[in-house]
């Protein structure tokens, strides 16, 4: 018998998936995620009718939007357009567990994220439409912008968290002041290695930063039985950073779960993992074909785990949604989805000299000479075009 | 601090220690840069002086420490981050490349990044591999950066000082075999010369020799020893190797009529090759020979026991000097 040991395969069989509500909406009860809910940390209640209600419009909407999107991106509108369907109830849920002045930090799929933040959906369509690679101001919406490169975002959260602890804003316990960074990847990013630096720097530091995977089963063609030999939950915990396996397809583990670690965050208990299971319903972006290597089985398996569905089954339980309700959220997110169209229908290209404007914070001779070069370049156009229109007249 | 001679290590921990006393929101990140005091030991004193929330002892990853310090320039800090030794940038190449250079960019202005990152540079100590490399070329490819490389102590201490006030991103290549030679500093009164320009620091007629960092004693050496032949040599310490001063460097070649450019980084794609084909182009009617440029080889860089033979050294200089004069 060898001295070594294996988490394979017995811990990972016994790692637990937190759910509250499952499939057919029926809410199980659990001790701590209910009081969390229940707002402990004096919050308000997570959970009145209300509140469902909205989580529920929340993911209707940016499912529309989401749709839409697509379909711009079909029309010729975008270049490319990154689906979240499906992961609605993982984005709303991580969404509106942080508080206003909390950092999140997303990577490029975060639409739900996005739109709990209030941040419009258009605003997220000028970088796959190619007239930005941004479109706010991160401090201002207190959210990084979007990220292309797997996993690089990861530091930048826990460094920004550094800084909150510099700042004096970590652990004071006063709930209006302290604060916490949001880190979001996808299965496939927590394979880059700077997922696993930030993991190591933020438990040297104990940044007050919450890890949020959503596990969507697929890094574009790999499945995450490729990316991990082990639950990604389980991951982290070799840094000492505590974690959970929550159900991602159910928006009140998803926020029960979110609050909680950054609750903790916040008051100075250092970095929190979470791995919300869950599924990418569309292909990976617009330009990759999932039926290539993704067996339909498994999309209509997953259909019937739908969130949004999930969710109006529950309050059908409850008793706290009507017809009325539903029709109106339709319509609303249909609203939505025509002025996404109208929005990219009338946003203009970008005049081009705006490419040097940014490139350097103070003046750069070479930048400076490069776009005088240009305007020079262009001008001569202008001069020609001119010349044709006298020419023209004459 | 007094005018006074130090060596440009010290002189780069006086930079720091002021640049620290002056704005709170600078703090510096590194391996070892705390209580040892670096490995060179340019932060020396400044973890008992500043504590460790502003000298920071970090765990050795170096996309970390630079990916960290992107969150922390987003949050309002000045981080100035420690990379050990030049061959180990690369583990953080993506960070500097895809976030530090572009963040600005990326959010339309709204996101400063006045990050300096410290690269002691070159080769010539007789170290062991991944100590001794000149990666310049690839970070000046990069439009976001910048980058500056000291050659003395005076301009050690006031390009820590000015790269630390910069809004955007700069790279501090140290000339790591100079770190103990001594030179005049001033602390107390600014030059005059902005560090993103060149400084000419021996004129001379007959043709010009551009250098910075750790090659510009082999330079002004090399201008010595072309003296005692009969050749004025006028060398120019380029010092911003991001943005490079062009009009200096043009304007001493338009009197000069001829340019040798050296340098310790491979010749193949080196900075050297882009400043030769800007010369080219706004000197074509000055010149009275091809910019020529003495550099390391298409080669990884060799063990210890062969660099003498990689490095530019005085006889490859003035051989490079006679290749121009030939013309």
């Amino acid at each position: 018998m060898s001295v070594f040991r294996s988490t394979i395969p017995d811990v990972a069989a016994q790692e637990p998936l937190i759910q509250l509500l499952a499939t057919d909406g029926t809410r199980s009860p659990h001790e701590e995620l209910d009081a969390v809910l229940a707002g402990s940390g004096g919050d308000d209640d997570l959970q009145t009718p209300e509140r469902l209600r909205g989580y529920y419009r929340d993911m209707v909407m940016i499912r529309a939007a989401d749709l839409e999107a697509t379909s711009l991106q079909r029309q010729g509108q975008l270049g490319l357009w990154a689906s979240a369907l499906g992961q609605e109830a993982a984005q709303i849920g991580a969404g509106h567990a942080s508080r206003e002045q909390d950092y999140l930090v997303p990577t490029y799929r975060e639409h739900g994220i996005a739109w709990a933040r209030g941040i419009e959906p258009w605003r997220l369509l000028e970088s796959y439409r190619g007239v930005s690679h941004g479109g706010w101001d991160p401090n201002e919406l207190r959210t990084h912008p979007y990220m292309i490169v797997l996993g690089s975002q990861a530091p930048h959260a826990v460094g920004y968290a550094m800084g909150l602890q510099r700042d004096g804003v970590v652990g004071t316990g006063d709930r209006e002041t302290d604060t916490a960074v949001l880190a979001l990847f996808g299965d496939g990013a927590s394979s880059e290695g700077e997922v696993s630096e930030s993991f190591t720097f933020s438990a040297s530091f104990e940044a007050p930063v919450v890890f949020f995977t959503q596990n969507n089963q697929w890094a574009i063609s790999v499945p995450t039985s490729v990316q991990s030999r082990v639950p990604l939950a389980q991951r982290s915990r070799g840094w000492g950073i505590p974690s959970v396996r929550v159900d991602g397809n159910d928006v009140l583990a998803v926020l029960a779960a979110v609050r909680d670690a950054l609750d903790a965050a916040r008051a100075g208990e250092g970095p929190r993992f979470i791995e919300a299971v869950t599924y990418r319903m569309a292909a990976h972006t617009t330009s990759d074909d999932a039926s290539r290597y993704r067996p339909a089985v498994e999309e209509q398996e997953w259909a019937e785990k739908d969130p949004i569905l999930r969710l109006r089954r529950h309050l059908e339980q409850l008793g706290e949604i009507d017809e009325a309700f539903v029709a109106r959220c339709d319509e609303e997110a249909q609203d939505l989805a025509m002025q996404l169209h109208h929005h990219i229908h009338g946003m203009e290209d970008p005049d081009p000299v705006g490419m040097f404007t940014h490139a350097y914070a103070e003046p750069h001779p070479i930048v400076e000479a490069e776009r005088a070069q240009y305007l020079e370049y262009i001008a001569q156009f202008e001069d020609d075009e001119s010349t044709e229109q006298k020419g023209g007249r004459a | 601090m007094s005018s006074s001679t130090l060596p440009i290590a010290k002189a780069i921990t006086a930079g720091l220690r002021d640049a620290m006393r002056v704005d709170d929101k600078v703090l510096l990140m590194g391996e070892d840069i705390g209580v040892l005091g670096g490995v060179f030991r340019v932060t020396d004193g400044l973890h008992a002086e500043f504590g460790s929330q502003r000298v920071v002892d970090t765990p050795l990853a170096e996309a970390g420490i630079v990916g960290t310090s992107v969150g922390l320039a987003v949050r309002g800090y000045r981080p100035v981050v420690e990379i050990q030794f030049d061959g180990f940038v690369f583990p953080a190449f993506n960070q500097i490349t895809t976030q530090v250079a572009k963040m600005h960019n990326r959010t339309h202005g709204a996101v400063h990044m006045p990050i300096v990152i410290r690269i002691p540079h070159g080769g010539g100590i007789g170290a062991i591999e991944h100590h001794s490399e000149s990666p310049e070329a690839l970070f000046a490819h990069t439009a976001g950066l910048r980058i500056l490389a000291p050659s003395n102590a005076q301009d050690a201490y006031w390009m820590t000082r000015q790269a630390i006030e910069c809004e955007d991103p700069v790279i501090m290549f140290e000339p790591k075999k100079r770190y103990w030679v001594k030179g005049d500093v001033d602390p107390d009164h600014r030059p005059e010369l902005s560090p993103w320009e060149a400084a000419v620091v021996r004129p001379g007629t007959d043709a010009t020799l551009l250098a910075w960092g750790p090659s510009m004693p082999l330079a002004l050496e090399s201008a010595e020893a072309a003296a005692a032949d009969g050749i004025e040599l006028e060398v120019i310490d380029a010092r911003s190797l991001s943005p490079v001063d062009l009009p200096t460097i043009a304007a001493s070649v338009k009197r000069t009529g001829r340019l040798l450019i050296v340098h310790e980084a491979p010749v193949v794609g080196g900075l050297g090759g882009e400043i030769a084909a800007r010369i080219s182009e706004e000197c074509f009617y000055h010149l009275e020979a091809p910019v020529l440029r003495v550099g390391g080889y298409h080669l990884p860089y060799p063990p210890a026991r062969m660099e003498h033979a990689y490095l530019p050294d005085l006889d490859r200089v003035l051989d490079g000097v006679d290749r121009l004069l030939e013309h």
